[in-house]
């Protein structure tokens, strides 16, 4: 006898005749190629500058000599030798004789490459797993991120506590900007600039997945924590832009660069007063 | 499957002058012939085109009908217009006609959505609607597919597991939950089960090897919303990381976007899985954790011992089957 307690397998067809056109990729109208079409023409110039700034190995700080104290957030911190005089801390590597900046843009790299948003991007335009929804996988066979190397994308929360070190430094370097030297406490475009950079990678930080996860969301039971509660509320609606976040200080920041490149090279000048 | 494909035609509307005459209904796969498109397969004023797919597992093709355009329509009153009027045999899954059955999925211009929740006046005007059943899963007949494959993954996911009461809670008479702790957790039961997201999730719609070890995002929220429960004492993370595919989904978010009650599948069930299986099984500071409090995470086998689907069972993809793979050992 039948019971309702007792499990009854439905029959399963797997490999059965699906219904639809076969030989067409998809059957969307709209432009949904446009989306990865953006996403790989500005994932791929910022690479591009990127690269060349970080090899370029000169530009990226303006000191005492324009009364400014700004460094570029591709190189910040400056830790080897060859760092320009000023712009760093203190000579950590000694022996590092290329470009300061690879040292540091690991890190970022490392965080924007395994970040969730990132992930979704990169997954879509460059490898086209999918192109868009509803629009076929470009790949005969798919094991997504559960081998290597993409299981290596679980390593996001550490490239994330990276960042916050280097968010950290970023903001020292923006208020160490209003120290105008030879002239006192000043705010110019260089200040500005490097303020919003540096709340625009805060924003990015504090919205990432990995942030929401650790603050609060990994917990059972909220009632026990109300403090990490309470962190988790102020941080969803921010994980919620996360995107825009993300798309925003990937701009900015290499706007910076440019900016201090600029002033630094002397092709403009920082405007600014001072008090 | 118990399913008929259902076919509810509504009552025969009027047609103008100048709509064409039905079509006398045509047995199992046959392609409906479409009463004369116009060369660029447009409709003219006043008019819509629908080209719909019709056919069954012995193959099929689209059909083209032109119909008196109406306002304020939904895709599915077209459909059952046609129904009425053309094609009396055309069979489509419908019930409740507000987006509250999940029964109605189907593909329009390409894109998952359920017809009684697509408007007419939002599709491109002037240009005929493609409809076609959900490409993930196997064609009974025209827009009706056999999503079976789901409710064998829904058997396979270990059920809710309370905790013991505490005293006091069995002299209240019952458990008793903060509100903190439950509301977070009720996003997910808005959930339909239209399984447009199993439709658009691109691991098994364009990889059908991967259905015998994949969950899909439906599973994925409800994994998470038993997971996020305040009373639940399971811990599925192993069997959602070696047995259920979490590491397959690439958050690419096209389950989030087609899902019709906006729920944040992969930002709020996904990815805070996924964060929750780097706790279990790839963070090692959070491994030194568990080893200086001596806690334990719970194995694939198990957490499933408890699922319904529990114990051997084997697919041979191309062969029907009775059930999928239950979860093994880790």
């Amino acid at each position: 006898m039948v019971t309702k307690e007792d499990t009854i397998a439905t029959p399963v067809v797997l490999g059965g005749v699906r219904g639809g056109p076969t030989n067409v990729a998809t059957l969307r109208k709209d432009r949904w190629w446009v989306q990865p079409v953006t996403t790989v023409t500005v994932l791929t110039a910022f690479v591009a500058y990127a690269t060349w700034a970080a090899f370029i190995n000169k530009d990226y700080y303006v000191g005492a000599a324009q009364h400014r104290d700004l460094i570029s957030p591709f190189y910040s911190p400056c830790l080897t030798g060859s760092c320009v005089p000023g712009s760093h801390p203190g000579t950590v590597l000694s022996w590092w004789t290329i470009s300061p900046a690879l040292l540091i843009l690991i890190f970022p790299l490392g965080f924007r490459l395994t970040c969730y948003y990132y992930r979704k991007a990169y997954y879509r335009s460059f490898w086209w797993a999918p192109p868009a929804c509803a629009v076929a996988d470009a790949h005969n066979s798919y094991t997504g991120e559960s081998r290597f190397p993409l299981v290596m994308q679980n390593v996001h929360r550490y490239f994330f506590y990276a960042g916050l070190v280097l968010n950290t430094i970023l903001t020292i370097d923006a208020v160490m900007a209003f120290r105008q030297p030879g002239y006192g406490i000043g705010i110019s475009v260089g200040t500005v600039v490097l303020s919003v950079n540096a709340v625009l990678l805060w924003l990015y930080s504090l919205s990432c997945h990995a942030c929401r996860h650790l603050c609060g969301g990994g917990l059972k039971l909220f009632s026990a924590h109300p403090i990490r509660h309470r962190v988790w509320k102020l941080l969803t609606p921010l994980n919620s832009k996360h995107m825009v976040f993300a798309w925003m200080s990937l701009v900015f920041v290499a706007l910076t660069d440019v900016y201090v490149r600029l002033v630094a090279s002397g092709t403009i000048h920082d405007a600014g007063f001072h008090f | 499957m118990d399913d008929e494909p259902t076919t509810e035609p509504q009552a025969a509307e009027p047609e103008d002058a100048a709509a064409p005459p039905a079509e006398t209904p045509s047995a199992g796969a046959a392609v409906q012939a479409a009463p004369a498109p116009d060369p660029h397969g447009a409709a003219g004023a006043g008019r819509v085109t629908m080209v719909i797919w019709r056919g069954d597992e012995g193959g099929g093709d689209f059909a083209t009908y032109e119909l008196p355009a109406q306002d304020g329509e939904v895709v599915l009153d077209v459909v059952h217009r046609v129904q009425a009027t053309q094609a009396p045999d055309l069979a489509c899954r419908w019930n409740c006609k507000a987006g509250k059955c999940g029964s109605c999925s189907a593909e329009i211009n390409g894109k998952p959505g359920l017809m009684c929740m697509t408007r007419m006046d939002t599709l491109p005007p002037g240009e005929p609607v493609t409809i076609a059943p959900m490409k993930t899963f196997p064609v009974i007949r025209d827009l009706v597919t056999d999503v079976s494959y789901n409710y064998e993954v829904a058997k396979r996911i270990p059920p809710f597991q309370p905790r013991p009461k505490t005293a006091d809670e069995e002299a209240a008479g019952g458990y008793r939950m903060a509100q903190i702790d439950v509301e977070r957790s009720q996003e997910f039961r808005k959930c339909i089960e239209c399984f447009l997201c199993q439709d658009v999730c691109h691991v098994i719609r364009d990889h059908e090897e991967n259905k015998t070890a994949f969950a899909g995002p439906r599973f994925f929220a409800r994994s998470a919303e038993l997971e996020m429960h305040p009373l639940d004492t399971n811990d599925r993370r192993e069997l959602l990381r070696q047995e259920q595919g979490l590491g397959k989904c690439n958050i690419t978010k096209c389950c989030t976007e087609v899902c019709p009650e906006h729920i944040k599948i992969t930002d709020n069930a996904i990815i805070p899985l996924k964060e929750r299986v780097v706790d279990a099984a790839f963070d090692p500071v959070a491994w030194l954790g568990r080893k200086i409090l001596n806690r334990t995470t719970r194995s694939a086998r198990e957490a499933a011992a408890s699922s319904p689907a529990h114990g051997p069972a084997a697919v041979q993809p191309g062969t029907p089957v009775s059930g999928v793979p239950a979860p093994g050992g880790d």
